[in-house]
């Protein structure tokens, strides 16, 4: 929410796509890293609060000039802002939003998805250990998890796998996936393949995925809004 | 009416020891007790095998930072430690025990502590690693996890406004989990960035009533103005 730097050309790509899953109404979470780029690329008219998860709804932007306020921090650590309209809490009453099934949208990283859902983003043994923060709960109990991630890993292979070999966030729990090459939704249990960047081609995209990945043809646009689930908003 | 102020050396020694378990407030920067923390890291011979707990590892120079690299520290329950590389390798290399809690279920085991539940039952890290060695129970055709309650035997949190009863406020999203920890420790000191009167913060407007409290004591402005940016 507060990133400012210049976003990479993929990461600009994923978070201008995935800008258009967050619907007016809709009480949104960001994890950290990739999911703060998104806010920027909401259209003005796009009505959505933002839930941080160590005490506040209606998070808003940084502060463009003037000095920060540091009373007023992001789940990242960097100091933000509050909309009218907002309001702080403590963490108890965080996770009730959380748990509570009040979250419309987790946008959070992955290390790997599984084609079933399952999500891995808190630990690689013996080497990266940040710990799971409140993504176990966002990645289990938000009505919808929305996956933002490079397409490949730092080794060049596809971040959706058969089954996850890192430590799990949490099982069957992500709804979509959207990387710089394509857009994947679960449907009836596995994650398929709806919409394909113009740079690329179905098979440039299922190259490397070691499972069978279904394909739902004709292909969404690379731009087309989903389809208004039931229910958000309400 | 009790006036609780105290020096913070007085707080400190009458309320901490080696071993004691220690709940410590903050999320990132906002709550955390910076000032009776540097305290604690100043008399780092005096103090050993801490348990502390608390929502992050701090940053390696800040918060509890100097005192898990003091090796004050010999378990640590936490939710996220990504910022403080430093902990990371102790941990890795098996010198300090860290045990790792979904922050929700972190934030609701201490309040079970604080009123008197034993456990909680939560689906949350259920075919996780979060759900090793911890019991589980069938309740109508589910799987939740038993997750104990956690108490301490003191609590260190920093408050923006605390009246000299101890009776305590929060702005912005510096609460956390600072008003919890407090109920579920058997001695609490609240580092207040302003004391105040008793009075001085309307009553619909206290966030945690002096009733809890132990000992108040005074920030120091340097302590928690610091605006650099992380390591």
């Amino acid at each position: 929410m507060t990133q400012t730097r210049a976003p990479m050309q993929d990461e600009e790509r994923i978070a201008r796509r995935a800008a258009l899953e967050l619907r007016p109404g809709m009480l949104v979470n960001l994890g950290i890293g990739l999911p703060t780029l998104v806010p920027q690329f909401l259209p003005a008219d796009v009505d959505v609060l933002f839930h941080s998860e160590n005490g506040f709804v209606g998070m808003g932007p940084a502060l463009e000039d003037g000095t920060p306020d540091h009373d007023i921090i992001d789940a990242g650590g960097r100091a933000c802002t509050i909309i009218k309209g907002g309001a702080f809490f403590d963490s108890l009453l965080s996770f009730a939003i959380v748990r509570g099934g009040h979250l419309d949208l987790a946008v959070l990283g992955a290390f790997e998805v599984s084609i079933k859902g399952d999500l891995a983003n808190w630990k690689i043994p013996g080497r990266l250990t940040p710990g799971m923060g409140g993504g176990m709960e966002l990645a289990q109990k938000a009505n919808q998890v929305l996956v933002v991630t490079r397409h490949l890993d730092k080794k060049g292979r596809p971040k959706i796998v058969r089954e996850c070999s890192l430590p799990l966030t949490a099982r069957h729990c992500v709804d979509t996936v959207i990387t710089e090459r394509a857009v994947f939704r679960r449907r009836d249990g596995a994650l398929a393949l709806i919409s394909v960047h113009p740079d690329h081609t179905i098979d440039s995209v299922l190259e490397g995925i070691e499972v069978p990945m279904r394909v739902i043809e004709p292909l969404q646009s690379w731009d087309q809004p989903p389809e208004s689930p039931e229910g958000v908003g309400a | 009416m009790i006036d609780r102020t105290v020096p913070i050396d007085a707080a400190v020694s009458r309320f901490i020891r080696s071993g004691s378990v220690i709940m410590v407030g903050g999320f990132g920067r906002g709550g955390v007790p910076f000032t009776i923390l540097e305290h604690l890291a100043d008399h780092a011979d005096a103090f050993a095998d801490l348990t502390l707990i608390k929502n992050d590892a701090s940053e390696p120079h800040l918060g509890i930072g100097p005192l898990l690299r003091a090796g004050m520290v010999k378990k640590l329950i936490a939710t996220h430690i990504g910022l403080n590389p430093e902990f990371i390798g102790q941990m890795n290399r098996g010198e300090v025990e860290c045990e790792l809690v979904p922050q929700g279920i972190f934030a609701e085991r201490i309040r079970a502590g604080g009123a008197g539940i034993p456990a909680l039952l939560t689906d949350i890290g259920v075919d996780t690693e979060a759900a090793a060695g911890k019991p589980s129970v069938r309740l109508d055709g589910e799987t939740y996890l038993v997750e104990r309650a956690l108490r301490g035997d003191v609590a260190l949190v920093c408050a923006d406004r605390v009246d000299r009863t101890g009776n305590a406020w929060w702005r912005g999203s510096n609460r956390n989990m600072c008003v919890v920890m407090a109920t579920a420790c058997a001695r609490v000191i609240v580092e207040g960035k302003q004391i105040v009167e008793a009075g001085a913060i309307q009553p619909e407007d206290v966030q945690l009533p002096g009733v809890f409290v132990d000992a108040v004591v005074q920030a120091q402005p340097r302590r928690h103005m610091r605006t650099e940016a992380p390591a």
